[in-house]
């Protein structure tokens, strides 16, 4: 799979140096983004997805400090290359939709300013530039955008800027647009707005994308594979389908029964997973999810589970996987259930 | 826009006149009849009263503040007690001097401070931003008359390097430009330190911002990323500053002349206020502050068309 990946991330570790110590914001992940499909991240505040996407362009904070591992984007190591090499990678190869968009826009320079100078590599006059960023915010639903380029960021609400943020990342045409939860600080009304223009764009463009969100339902819909962070480590990974209909890891079979999209009666109370995420001061012993799992036992909190991958790149860190795997699914041809270590679950 | 700088200019102008009010109580204010102090112990009641009728004390108190408005604005500011010339001509005549002095040492304080903040905020915790760091806060804790005294000592009377006294010939630019580098140095160096100081601080916060990181994200070059997206906002404060820093150099001024002995507005006031030479004075102070007001409009007005935000909110 690695070959066709425009992004392949393997093994990456990181660390922040923080006053109150070092934090072990990632550990050991591995992620691929195959060309032309759309991968989600999905995760709870603190696992790691942001230091995971601003990693794979090398945009981390000075604090951060990167122990091991490669970010492969087009087949160049990413940490490791020169910053000249790395600024001509940013914004060719691959871009990025940050979160909110009322602060990743420069708020003294209007928009076609901004828009024009990403194009800076193109030896083009500067009005058919603007005609192109013209062109670009139609495309994302900036009613009349040949005045509206002369408009400075403040000027447009939340959910224009975000277009506007889009906009940007599909005018560089680039192999991979990261979107870091795009529609995260925008209110519900311009939420629905801007999954539409993902929707509609998903099928225009065909680079890949990286897609970090909360929005289970969103990441349903729009990816075709995901990754469930959790607490600085990948817990599973795998098809949409497979991970949505055969969730393996105890803490995606709890994510999706919290998902208030999907559930089947109405209740009084949200239902939650009990628990806090662990402070990543300290690396977890054991599996990180074990404090809160309910299935947990007593190999859980010694030794840390492996991500146990099947024939369909299925695979999830949990020493119960293998029995989750077989008892759910059944005997099906391609899951290595029965090549996995022998597993004895306990219950508790 | 322009009811933003119609705002600004109304509000100068409010402050000028109660500037001009202050200033003219204060006269009152000062114990001691202005006639007799200026005319000594000895003076007949014939010459006070003679004087007092000169500088225009015998009025009603509400006609000379009303003479004095009428006349501020018509660009009479009365005479001079003692050589009867026109305040407003002796203002005149030391007005450029000083206002080069402030100039100069603005201006290099601007050219060295900026950049060297800029640098300092970029090359975070290097050798050179600790250095420069020591460096600030020692020329921002030097008083700007002790920097004045040192610098002749040095320059002008060990080294001679630089001439000690005086503005240099009249008509004779390189000879002016030659008498101002030493004061200029003297009052803006202090400046260096504190505009170094204060755009290191804008800079570094604005450098974390995420508008910068997407400038990054998207490969823009460094030079471009640090000029137009981070200097146009980081130098926003600097801005509002130095408007304001007009007012402390014409302070400093005053030291810088007198130890230079510099003709300018400060030597002016001060030898005036020790004669009691009120109109004088007053014009002066008066200029002074207008100066100061028009400063501080230029610089919100530059705000204004720097910054959108502002433009917007107002």
């Amino acid at each position: 799979m690695s070959a066709g990946a425009v992004l392949d991330i393997r093994g990456l570790g990181v660390d922040f140096l923080t006053p109150r110590g070092r934090v072990h914001a990632l550990r050991d992940v591995s992620l691929q983004v195959p060309r032309g499909s759309v991968v989600g991240v999905v995760g709870e505040s603190g696992s790691g997805k942001s230091t995971l996407i601003l990693a794979a362009l090398r945009l981390l904070p000075a604090n951060a400090l990167i122990l091991g591992g490669e970010v492969v984007l087009d087949g160049e190591d990413v940490l490791r290359m020169s910053p000249a090499a790395l600024r001509d990678l940013r914004g060719r190869k691959a871009t990025m939709v940050f979160q909110d968009p009322s602060t990743s826009l420069n708020p003294v320079l209007t928009i076609g300013r901004q828009m024009i100078d990403i194009q800076y590599r193109d030896r083009v006059p500067t009005a058919r530039k603007r005609d192109r960023a013209a062109t670009m915010l139609r495309k994302v639903g900036i009613p009349d955008p040949a005045t509206r380029l002369d408009n400075y960021p403040h000027e447009f609400s939340g959910g224009m800027r975000q277009r506007i943020a889009i906009a940007m990342a599909l005018l560089c045409n680039p192999d991979l647009l990261i979107a870091d939860e795009p529609t995260t600080a925008l209110d519900v009304t311009m939420e629905a707005q801007i999954i539409h223009l993902l929707r509609q764009l998903k099928s225009e463009f065909h680079g890949s994308i990286l897609f970090v969100s909360h929005n289970l339902g969103l990441i349903a819909e729009l990816c075709d594979r995901v990754v469930i962070l959790y607490a600085g480590a990948v817990a599973e990974e795998g098809s949409v389908h497979d991970l949505f209909h055969r969730p393996r890891h105890p803490y995606t079979q709890a994510l999706l029964e919290c998902d208030p999209a999907r559930l089947a009666k109405v209740s009084r109370e949200l239902p939650t997973i009990p628990g806090d995420v662990p402070d990543l001061l300290a690396a977890p012993v054991g599996c990180a999810f074990a404090p809160r799992c309910p299935k947990v036992f007593e190999r859980c909190r010694r030794e840390a589970p492996r991500l146990v991958a099947d024939g369909d790149g299925h695979g999830a860190a949990c020493h119960l996987v293998p029995a989750i795997a077989s008892s759910r699914v059944g005997p099906r041809p391609s899951t290595g259930s029965g090549r996995g270590p022998p597993v004895e679950p306990v219950e508790t | 826009m322009l009811y933003y700088s119609l705002q600004r200019v109304a509000l100068a102008v409010a402050i000028c006149m109660v500037a001009m009010t202050i200033l003219f109580s204060l006269v009152y204010v000062i114990p001691g009849d202005p006639a007799s102090l200026a005319l000594g112990p000895r003076a007949t009641a014939e010459m006070k009263e003679a004087l007092r009728v000169r500088m225009g004390l015998d009025q009603p108190l509400a006609m000379q503040l009303y003479n004095f408005f009428a006349n501020a604005v018509t660009g009479n500011l009365g005479y001079d007690v003692w050589t009867r010339r026109p305040v407003t001509t002796i203002i005149m005549e030391a007005l450029p001097y000083t206002l080069a002095l402030a100039g100069a040492g603005l201006g290099w304080a601007i050219l060295i401070g900026i950049p060297l903040g800029c640098y300092s905020a970029i090359n975070r915790n290097s050798l050179m931003d600790k250095i420069t760091g020591i460096i600030s806060v020692g020329t921002i804790s030097m008083p700007s008359f002790l920097v004045a005294v040192y610098c002749l000592l040095l320059f002008a009377v060990h080294l001679k390097w630089f001439p000690a006294i005086g503005a240099g010939e009249r008509g004779d630019l390189a000879d002016q430009l030659w008498h101002l580098v030493l004061p200029a140095f003297a009052i803006g160096l202090g400046w260096v330190g504190y505009l170094a100081r204060l755009v290191r601080a804008s800079m570094l916060e604005v450098l974390g911002e995420s508008h910068v990181r997407t400038a990054r994200a998207f490969g823009l070059p460094e030079a471009m990323v640090i000029r137009r997206y981070a200097l146009r906002l980081a130098i926003l404060p600097t801005v509002t500053l130095l408007g304001i820093a007009v007012g402390g150099l014409l302070s400093g001024a005053v030291f810088a002349e007198l130890v230079f002995n510099r003709p300018g507005i400060g030597l002016l006031v001060y030898n005036e206020a020790a004669r009691r030479n009120y109109p004088t004075v007053m014009g002066t102070v008066l200029v002074t502050v207008g100066v100061f007001v028009i400063c501080q409009l230029v610089a919100d007005l530059l705000v204004a068309l720097l910054d959108p935000r502002v433009r917007r909110s107002l």
